[in-house]
């Protein structure tokens, strides 16, 4: 008996070694050697140099306009996405007929294959001079400019972080009973304040999945508003590439990833609160 | 007699695509009436159901819920309610809010106080007072079915359907709330429409069964006219147990046929539908219809293969030779003061009423006239 409980225990360490190694290796080291940097000092050649100092954190207000501008493009951007991802989760779960979902959800996805880097350039092109705007100069529109225009960077962060908003909204409508859509109808409940009441409510979960995804990703974007925007706007992303890359004051990026990551958390625990209490669901589906 | 029916079927079919679920029914439905639409599944009876609440749209025909044409009025617009299989309650809204759904929905807006209030009303109703702070998923299955009906019947509908209530229920519970949904039919007064295949609980909660089959109503009438005199073939089979043996019509004799089954006795038998001379017939008797007995005169000898001790009566498994197995039922206590064993060689009576003959082809033209099917009910 004791034998064979200790054997079950030693297979369940064997099954979770690698990836709790993996996690320590590349999340919890990494994350430990940031935090001790935030506190330290840039060396006079660059890099790090020990020290125990919350400068660098009194330093944030210099990048403030950094984050200022990933605190408007990260909610606005998941908005956005939001805001086209729903009715097309609606139609694939809701309303598709049966035997087209499977091909219509893997056209949702298909282009996820592609690097996102290789999309956008796409977008580039189709944008730029020789693209859109060349076509409705064709037709008499002259002087259209959309490369270099916060539309373009919101159409190409929609357009990239899409799927990811779709699928958490497509799993929880096609989860919805459908007898609770009748049973509203059936209790006088017209078809607006059946999709108010009911399936916006019970779909919450996957749009606060979806939601927060999407804005945690775009907290550290930075590719979509250089190539689509012009690079005329900077992020935290630009910031972290600038201070770790070319000026080489690592405890100043570390402080900033910090900060990151501290907002990120805070962006999942309140989207988790939210969908709790309107669902009533016990829990958030993170995919 | 002249009163407006509840709900009116009139030449009402459904199709979905090539099959067709529904076939030209009749039906009048006349108020304050508890009806069970009974039939095995896929005969049309959640269909018709659906049809009334406004689910499914008729491909033909019209129905109409007290006098009122429903054609393109959508569900949320019908003064019904349903209580849904598996109830459908909103698993983010408490019991109290589920139950305020409808009343939330009404226009012109009720006060909320009054909403409050007929909620609370509608909770008490079901035996539910105090529980209106619950979560759905905190309440046992029996509970839920409740806050279904109360869900329902707060708006006061005009006819409450119920799509197999009590499928989800143990059996114990299942009896019990047979028991209360007809109680609560009386007391409200409403018409209270059912459907369900199990054909115990149609015959013990309803005014009226409308027995369906194949899309078509079978027969329509009181549970006793249905146990006793079923129309057809398919519904002596299907309403309660019965043996059915095969034979063929060796004579007449006013209402009465003489069998000839399979191993050459001659029974006689009340004829169902109109038979000829030579045609193939099966025989229903009811397994309550037979005695055990050592008596000579009885038309069957068996062998007693198998036993089901049912407290206050025995089913038995009989074996008679050239016929087959027999089921009789035998009031152990009363009649003969002990069980018969298996392998003991008993002789099989008939102990009341006369056994049925019906004609071996199905019976499909059995749609009767909607006034018929008033007179039948009023």
């Amino acid at each position: 008996m004791h034998g064979s409980r200790l054997r079950r225990n030693l297979l369940t360490a064997l099954l979770l070694g690698p990836a709790t190694a993996w996690l320590v290796v590349f999340l919890v080291l990494p994350f430990i050697a940031i935090a001790v940097f935030s506190v330290g000092e840039r060396a006079p050649e660059g890099g790090y140099q020990a020290a125990f100092t919350f400068a660098q954190y009194a330093n944030l207000p210099a990048r403030a306009t950094a984050f200022w501008n990933t605190m408007v493009l990260a909610p606005v951007g998941a908005l956005a996405c939001l805001l086209v991802a729903y009715p097309v989760a609606y139609y694939l779960a809701l309303r598709a007929p049966q035997r087209w979902r499977l091909i219509l959800l893997a056209l949702v996805v298909i282009p996820f294959w592609t690097s996102l880097l290789m999309r956008t350039y796409a977008w580039m092109y189709v944008l730029g001079g020789r693209g859109i705007p060349a076509l409705l100069a064709y037709i008499g529109f002259e002087d259209v400019r959309l490369i270099n225009t916060p539309g373009a960077v919101l159409l190409g962060i929609v357009y990239g972080y899409l799927p990811l908003m779709i699928l958490p909204i497509y799993v929880s409508l096609e989860r919805l009973d459908r007898r609770l859509l009748e049973a509203s109808a059936d209790l006088g409940a017209t078809p607006l304040s059946t999709f108010l009441g009911v399936t916006l409510k019970l779909s919450l979960p996957g749009v606060m999945t979806g939601f927060s995804l999407v804005m945690i990703l775009l907290l550290g974007e930075y590719l979509i508003p250089t190539l689509l925007g012009g690079g005329k706007v900077f992020f935290i992303g630009n910031a972290l590439v600038d201070l770790f890359l070319q000026s080489r004051n690592w405890p100043f990026g570390s402080a900033i990833a910090i900060t990151l990551v501290l907002v990120s958390v805070v962006v999942l625990i309140a989207a988790n609160r939210i969908s709790t209490r309107v669902s009533g669901a016990r829990r958030v589906d993170l995919i | 007699m002249t009163a407006v029916p509840d709900i009116e079927f009139r030449g009402v079919t459904k199709r979905y695509g090539a099959v067709t679920a529904v076939s030209g029914i009749d039906l009048a439905i006349p108020p304050s009436a508890f009806v069970a639409l009974l039939g095995p599944s896929g005969c049309g009876k959640t269909t018709c159901l659906r049809m009334i609440g406004g689910f499914e749209q008729p491909s033909e025909g019209q129905v109409f819920i007290r006098g009122q044409d429903m054609a393109g009025t959508p569900p949320y617009r019908r003064p019904v309610n349903m209580v849904f299989q598996q109830y459908a309650l909103f698993p983010h809204l408490d019991v109290e809010d589920n139950v305020a759904y409808g009343l939330r929905q009404a226009r012109p807006r009720l006060s909320s106080r009054e909403i409050a209030s007929r909620a609370g009303e509608a909770l008490e109703m079901v035996r539910l007072a105090g529980y209106g702070r619950r979560k759905i998923h905190e309440l046992s299955g029996g509970q839920q079915q409740r806050v279904a009906l109360a869900r329902a019947l707060v708006n006061k509908p005009a006819v409450l359907l119920l799509d197999e209530p009590l499928a989800a229920l143990d059996k114990k519970l299942r009896t019990d709330m047979q028991i209360e949904l007809q109680n609560l039919q009386r007391e409200i007064g409403i018409t209270f429409v059912l459907v369900t295949h199990d054909q115990e609980e149609a015959l013990s909660m309803s005014d009226f069964v409308c027995v369906m089959n194949g899309g078509r109503i079978v027969q329509l009438g009181q549970p006793s006219e249905i146990y006793d005199e079923p129309a057809d073939l398919f519904v002596a089979d299907f309403v309660g147990k019965t043996n059915l043996l095969s034979g063929t019509v060796a004579g007449h004799s006013g209402d009465l046929v003489e069998v000839a089954l399979a191993d050459g006795t001659v029974i006689a038998a009340r004829k169902r539908t109109a038979l000829q001379q030579g045609e193939a017939v099966s025989v229903s008797l009811r397994p309550e219809s037979l005695s055990l007995g050592a008596r000579t005169d009885s038309p069957f000898k068996g062998i007693v293969r198998n036993r089901i001790f049912l407290g206050s009566t025995a089913e038995y498994a009989i074996e008679v030779k050239g016929i087959g197995t027999l089921l009789a039922k035998a009031d152990h206590l009363i009649g003969h003061g002990n069980l018969f064993k298996p392998g003991e060689p008993v002789a099989i009576g008939f102990a009341s009423g006369t056994p049925l003959a019906f004609a071996e082809t199905k019976n499909n033209g059995a749609n009767q006239r909607v006034d018929k099917h008033v007179e039948i009910i009023s």
